[in-house]
């Protein structure tokens, strides 16, 4: 078991569930309120030092009583170890979470899969919207076990949607330019930016 | 050649003339040529394109069926292959693709996928590529080896060689679309999108 999980419990006592252990990982689940703050102190505790954030997945049980899980797979990159926090949440309530993006920017794309496939909003996600399906798509989050498997709408109704979408709207540079992304550059590309070797700055400073 | 030629014995001597309708003569050329230097432009989405590069490789090589330059732009091609499956979210994209083409056009489905949804009978599959865009030519196979794909072309060459400039017919159908935003009846697409085979037998999307 990963000594991680008694340091979870000595700090966040009543919001740390149980923990298990499956193929030599660790699972931890949390209860959802505290997600945030158990994340955050994963992440830079220095004895924890979980500075690497996987994959973000859910879980939906054939069981219908089973809750529906969020999962998240932690790597401490110096440590060489792995955690996975669990948080459960009831299909039937609201299915809102904390984002991690704050932590991890890498949770962008992650969250938005898992908000396109099985429809869980995270709070203070900076651009929460489908990755996978298009847009538009109007018939519901396809992972989830009341999603009909050939989806719900008639084949030449789905052809129709499919040709009637606009085949570029996900594809342009408009995306993101490089303007947007000026400000994470690393510092020798920004210089190297200034001085104008490859092209102009979009924005002068 | 038959069809076009005709031969005059005379007097048990060797052919020395040939008789041929204009008509005749201009389909051969024209088909001819048209049929020994086709243009692919690989649309390639899955494992079929890993077969479609062997068959493009040295070893299978369809350079020698006339299709020497592959066209990555779909304004400087003839025939557009699908190689693999197609979904939903492609759909416009190879649409696009096959409106870009100049006319004459033709489109090899390449695979279980492409033609039929294979085992892909899901909400994300485009159930046959002839939903979207016209079929001229089908390849079973998942994937089909490259053999299955060069037969699809000489298929294709011996279709195009039996097209005719006078026949009256337009080639193929040049409207883009209908204004339901379909290309075939949408019972039509119901019905050749229905699972068959052994996909009827598959409970789990009631």
């Amino acid at each position: 078991m990963n000594p991680s999980v008694d340091a979870l419990r000595a700090t966040f006592g009543n919001a740390i569930g149980r923990a298990a252990e499956a193929s030599g990982d660790t699972i931890v689940y949390v209860a959802r309120a505290s997600l945030s703050a158990v994340m955050a102190w994963l992440r830079d505790t220095p004895g924890q030092a979980y500075d690497y954030l996987v994959d973000v997945t859910a879980v939906e049980y054939r069981d219908r009583e089973r809750p529906l899980e969020v999962v998240y797979f932690l790597r401490s990159l110096a440590r060489r170890v792995d955690l996975r926090i669990k948080i459960e949440l009831d299909p039937r309530g609201e299915l809102t979470l904390d984002s991690v993006v704050p932590l991890w920017r890498g949770a962008d794309w992650l969250e938005r899969e898992v908000y396109d496939m099985f429809g869980i909003s995270f709070r203070g996600h900076p651009d929460l919207r489908r990755i996978l399906m298009w847009e538009t798509y109007a018939e519901g989050h396809p992972l989830r076990k009341d999603f009909p498997l050939r989806g719900r709408f008639s084949r030449a109704e789905q052809v129709r949607q499919a040709l009637a979408a606009h085949p570029e709207a996900h594809y342009s540079m408009e995306e993101l330019s490089i303007a947007d992304a000026y400000d994470e550059l690393p510092a020798d590309m920004k210089e190297r930016l200034r001085r104008g070797e490859r092209g102009t700055l979009p924005h002068s400073e | 050649m038959k069809r076009v030629l005709e031969t005059k014995d005379v007097a048990g001597q060797s052919p020395n003339y040939l008789l041929a309708r204009v008509q005749d003569l201009v389909d051969w050329a024209v088909n001819a040529s048209r049929a020994n230097s086709l243009w692919p432009m690989p649309f390639g989405t899955a494992c079929c394109a890993i077969e479609f590069m062997a068959t493009a490789a040295s070893r299978y090589d369809f350079a020698r069926f006339g299709m020497e330059r592959q066209a990555f732009s779909p304004r400087q091609a003839d025939v557009l292959i699908c190689a693999g499956r197609l979904p939903f979210k492609l759909a416009p994209v190879i649409r696009r693709i096959y409106d870009q083409m100049p006319q004459p056009k033709w489109v090899i489905s390449m695979g279980a996928c492409a033609s039929t949804g294979g085992i892909f009978d899901n909400y994300a599959m485009v159930q046959g590529i002839d939903t979207i865009v016209p079929v001229d030519v089908y390849v079973p196979g998942c994937p089909p080896r490259p053999e299955g794909l060069l037969y699809g072309v000489l298929l294709l060459h011996k279709k195009i060689k039996g097209e005719s400039l006078f026949d009256g017919v337009p080639r193929r159908d040049e409207a883009v679309l209908d204004e339901r935003g379909l290309r075939l009846p949408p019972d039509q697409i119901n019905e050749i999108s229905e699972p068959f085979g052994n996909s009827v037998h598959q409970f789990r999307s009631e």
